[in-house]
């Protein structure tokens, strides 16, 4: 054939290529989303929900405890690691040429790609080793940890974003700077940085490692933070490691129910921010 | 925006209205997998009587030493009693009190084998662990199992990938028959091994054998029992090839001949009894000699006093457990009773 | 110089003086200044305190920690090369698979594809990276590892086991079934990165290609992807770091065995799932100090090979020309 045809018929058969590195790149969400569905969503019931486990072995019980713990020790972790990770961003994008911006700004990076187990080790040598015990705070630390570069680094993109005529006008009404900023400015990507926060929440919540040795896990309901407290992550990998069958239909229901937050958390943040940019200014 | 106090109200109620029994664990232990089945069951018995919370995490043997020798439980769990420098490390405020006796079984998933159970001794399965032996269908496994068909295939061995009491039962089993597993690889709750895949306690390895196929490996008897795993029968010293019952279990504790000041600390391994299973252990809880903590320690001594009682104990014996032989349950009690809480004998 | 397709909106400082008459400006200065301090702090605190855990085990194995290979808590000997061997060859199977594919799909998605899929697919592989590793990990065990074992590795082992990479008995727990788990989790960081520094090259690139008298692909392959070379070896070196560090789907299906082995079905070891296996069990200090040393290691590996990445994509999307192969 002559050049010009077998360019051409390479070209094609790359497409073709192309479409099937497609398919395969799709291909494992839908076997693990279903897979999860199938074998999960069966087990799904009330007693699932309200119960907390039956004894090694035995059938029936649910991850009431761990539902409670994850929401415990998440909602511990937003509540300092959402102001803390918020205000710095806000501080790297209002003063964002000053060297602390530019050392924060690399530093959060460092952290992002931190593996989770490292940050946990770091919380056990901090609170656990010291206080001689697991706790659900010292999981809530781990977890604070890791979600502060991140929220840092989204609320700075997103004020970022915010347009020079907007502050300067603000300015120029007399505004000082702090009600320039909180007012005017924090108002307008509000959105924005929900849905960071939003996205930190949902990578936190699904975070196993950093829990393994500080808030440890507990066969029962505990609303007790300073004490080794459950997590719908970390019943996930115990019973899957487990042998015995019940324990497995239980992880296939907590993974999927695991996915369910996580997978919803994602959604309303990318909603938040949707209907930003339908805001007319 | 509307939506976060809606989202805010919700977590909220869910808090509020799953906490029927709201209140944590009185008591934290962690360690052995081996008797978790039956220390859940009896913690979770213990609790609907007396509504004292003992919260278990199943972590290992060595898990278990450390975080006590470190303070962080308030009781752990070992199959292997602590070593002379772990005791001096928590300065001797430490009792090991024994709570059932268990068996260490090799499981293995051999489809082709049907219902007829496998024959091993002692050298034979320290050759399996040392690697020497890579295929069902070796000379070895045939002639102590002539009328099973084994297959010409891999043999896949599994262990622990973790500090464990039952390794530690087991190496102590394997170190008595074999000068070579002693010198090679020694003794302890995690040991350098020569092969296998790595499972991560009795429920890892249980899980993994259950898996896959033309595996061995090496569990408590409950694991191998509540998932209907084949385990074989071991030749024992005095030659008989012995099953792990309860009975045979039981036969081994009592070639243990406790004296009055024990303190516990024995190996029941390659026991003399004609009737013995080689590879039997007692686990231990340990708890403090002299506990500060005048709440705790006395809740702890109280379950204690009800564990080595006829309920508890046949409660272990109905899930799989041999209880603790009659004298030794004897000595057992002697011992709780000493127990200090704060300075004092209550 | 930002060309059309930028999105990045520089900001220019906002020059209103904090003159300290308005003590509102102070106190929001000092609050955000404090936030931003916490984040070097924690840095700081953190390799600090990991140098502290570790300190018994630098001071006893030193830097032939990272070569020797013996793991022998009785002997209390550590060696973590097998670790660090495990942890780079997970890594290495998993960016040999995700590479082609993500790329693949990147280019796919900017040069080729119509307009109504770019959302959806884009969207469906994003998805990928929301799911827990816990969760991939429980995929792995019961579905997975079952259908390599029973099929791919069956069939590697019986035509190709003369060969040392598929050589000795298969037990599905492997180094293979690592790096492939680890492939799918790396993938959507890879295409979205991939994707972002492809769409920042100019529209004028492809046009001359085409201008030219290049097929489709060729205008793609020569012109495009050259453009943005350094941007999408960062996001592959992104993908890298990632894989590194990936914890809990790794420690549930690598088969946790402290040796080098040449064979890919054998099971193997990374840095990060020996410490969530042994962590809570260290049973001397030494071991805990050991299990630390491999969490500084683990830490350093990830920081050099996350700060080479950024420096590379930072540098595509501040505008540098690589310049095409030439049509």
């Amino acid at each position: 054939m002559n050049r010009l045809a077998w360019r051409r018929w390479k070209s094609r058969t790359m497409v073709g290529l192309m479409i099937a590195a497609v398919v395969l790149a799709v291909t494992p969400l839908i076997l693990i989303l279903g897979t999860v569905i199938v074998k999960g969503a069966g087990s799904i019931n009330l007693d699932f929900f309200l119960q907390t486990p039956a004894p090694a072995g035995e059938t029936g019980g649910g991850v009431a405890h761990a539902i409670v713990g994850t929401l415990m020790i998440v909602g511990a972790a937003c509540l300092f690691g959402l102001p803390i990770g918020i205000a710095a961003g806000i501080y790297c994008a209002e003063f964002s040429t000053t060297r602390l911006a530019f050392g924060a700004r690399f530093v959060a990076d460092v952290l992002n790609g931190t593996p989770s187990i490292v940050v946990g080790i770091f919380a056990w040598t901090l609170i656990v080793d010291v206080q001689k015990h697991f706790s659900g705070w010292a999981g809530s630390a781990s977890l604070a940890m890791l979600m502060i570069p991140m929220v840092m680094r989204t609320t700075e993109e997103m004020i970022k974003l915010v347009p020079h005529s907007l502050r300067e006008a603000a300015l120029a009404l007399g505004y000082p700077r702090w009600r320039t900023g909180l007012s005017v400015v924090i108002r307008t990507c509000l959105p924005g940085i929900v849905t960071g926060s939003l996205l930190a929440i949902a990578r936190v919540a699904g975070e196993t490692a950093p829990l393994l040795f500080t808030a440890l896990g507990s066969q029962f309901m505990s609303r007790d933070l300073g004490q080794p407290m459950a997590a719908l992550p970390l019943t996930v990998f115990t019973y899957a490691t487990g042998p015995y069958d019940d324990w497995h239909r239980i992880a296939w229901a907590t993974a999927l129910v695991l996915i369910l937050i996580v997978l919803m958390l994602s959604l309303l943040a990318r909603l938040a921010t949707r209907r930003r940019f339908d805001v007319k200014l | 925006m509307r939506i976060f106090p809606l989202m805010g109200a919700v977590a909220a109620g869910l808090v509020v209205t799953t906490a029927e029994i709201v209140g944590q664990a009185n008591l934290n232990g962690a360690g052995a997998t081996f008797p978790n089945p039956i220390y859940t069951k009896w913690f979770d018995g213990y609790a609907k009587r007396t509504g004292v919370k003992i919260n278990y995490q199943s972590i290992s043997s060595g898990g278990g030493i450390r975080q006590f020798t470190q303070g962080t439980v308030d009781f752990g769990a070992s199959d292997g009693p602590m070593t002379d420098t772990q005791i001096a490390a928590v300065q001797g405020n430490v009792a090991h009190i024994p709570t059932v006796l268990g068996a260490v079984v090799l499981t293995y998933n051999l489809p082709g084998a049907g219902t007829a159970k496998l024959k091993l001794d002692g050298p034979t399965i320290v050759d399996i662990f040392l690697g020497k032996i890579t295929k069902w269908n070796d000379s070895r496994l045939a002639a102590l199992n002539p009328g099973i068909k084994l297959p010409a295939s891999d043999l896949l061995v599994v262990r622990r990938s973790d500090g464990s009491g039952t390794t530690y039962v087991f190496v102590d089993y394997l170190a008595k028959v074999s000068a070579e597993w002693r010198s090679r690889v020694g003794v302890n709750t995690a040991v350098n091994w020569p092969v296998g895949l790595g499972g991560k306690g009795n429920e890892g390895v249980t899980q993994q054998v259950k898996q896959l196929e033309g595996s061995i490996g090496y569990v408590e008897l409950v694991y191998a029992l509540a998932n209907k795993l084949s385990y074989a029968s071991v030749i024992n010293p005095a030659g008989k090839p012995v099953d792990p019952t309860l009975e045979a279990v039981t036969a081994a504790a009592a070639s243990a001949k406790l004296p009055a000041t024990t303190d516990f600390r024995v190996s029941i391994t390659n026991a003399p009894g004609a009737q013995a299973y080689p590879i039997a252990s007692f686990t231990w809880l340990l708890v403090k000699a002299d506990n500060g903590d005048a709440t705790k320690g006395k809740q702890l001594k109280d379950f204690l006093v009800w564990m080595v009682g006829a309920e508890a104990q046949k409660m272990a014996a109905d899930l799989g457990y041999a209880p603790l032989p009659g004298d030794v349950s004897g000595l057992v009690t002697e011992r709780i009773k000493a127990l200090k809480v704060a300075g004092r004998v209550t | 110089m930002a060309g059309p397709e930028s999105r990045r909106v520089d900001i220019a400082p906002v020059s209103a003086p904090l003159t300290g008459r308005n003590p509102g400006d102070l106190l929001f200065k000092s609050v955000l200044t404090l936030a931003a301090v916490a984040v070097p702090l924690l840095l700081g605190f953190l390799v600090y305190e990991l140098y502290l855990g570790s300190e018994l085990a630098i001071d006893r194995f030193g830097l032939a920690f990272v070569r020797t290979s013996t793991w022998d808590p009785v002997a209390e000997e550590f060696g973590a090369w097998p670790l660090i061997f495990g942890t780079l060859l997970s890594a290495t199977i998993a960016l040999a698979i995700a590479v082609p594919l993500s790329l693949g799909v990147a280019i796919y998605l900017t040069e080729f594809s119509p307009n109504w899929l770019r959302q959806p697919v884009s969207f469906v592989i994003e998805l990928l990276a929301a799911i827990p590793s816990v969760v991939y990990g429980l995929w792995g065990i019961f579905v997975l590892i079952p259908f390599l074992r029973t099929t791919v590795f069956k069939f590697l082992h019986a035509k190709l086991g003369f060969l040392p990479i598929f050589s000795g008995p298969v037990y599905g727990n492997s180094m293979l079934a690592a790096g492939i788990i680890l492939a799918i989790m790396v993938m959507p960081y890879i295409m979205s990165v991939s994707r972002e520094v492809l769409l920042a090259v100019p529209a004028s690139q492809r046009e001359a290609a085409l201008g030219l008298g290049a097929t489709r692909w060729e205008a793609a392959w020569t012109a495009v992807v050259p453009y943005a070379r350094s941007g999408i070896v960062g996001a592959v070196i992104l993908g890298l770091g990632r894989a590194l560090g990936e914890t809990m789907a790794v420690t549930m299906l690598i088969g946790n065995r402290h040796e080098v082995a040449a064979s890919l079905l054998a099971p193997g070891y990374t840095m990060a799932a020996v410490i969530a296996n042994e962590f809570t069990e260290a049973a001397s200090d030494i071991h805990y100090a050991a299990l630390t040393y491999v969490a500084l290691v683990l830490f350093g590996v990830t920081v050099i090979v996350n700060a080479g990445a950024r420096l590379l994509i930072w540098r595509v999307s501040r505008g540098q020309v690589e310049g095409g192969r030439g049509v």
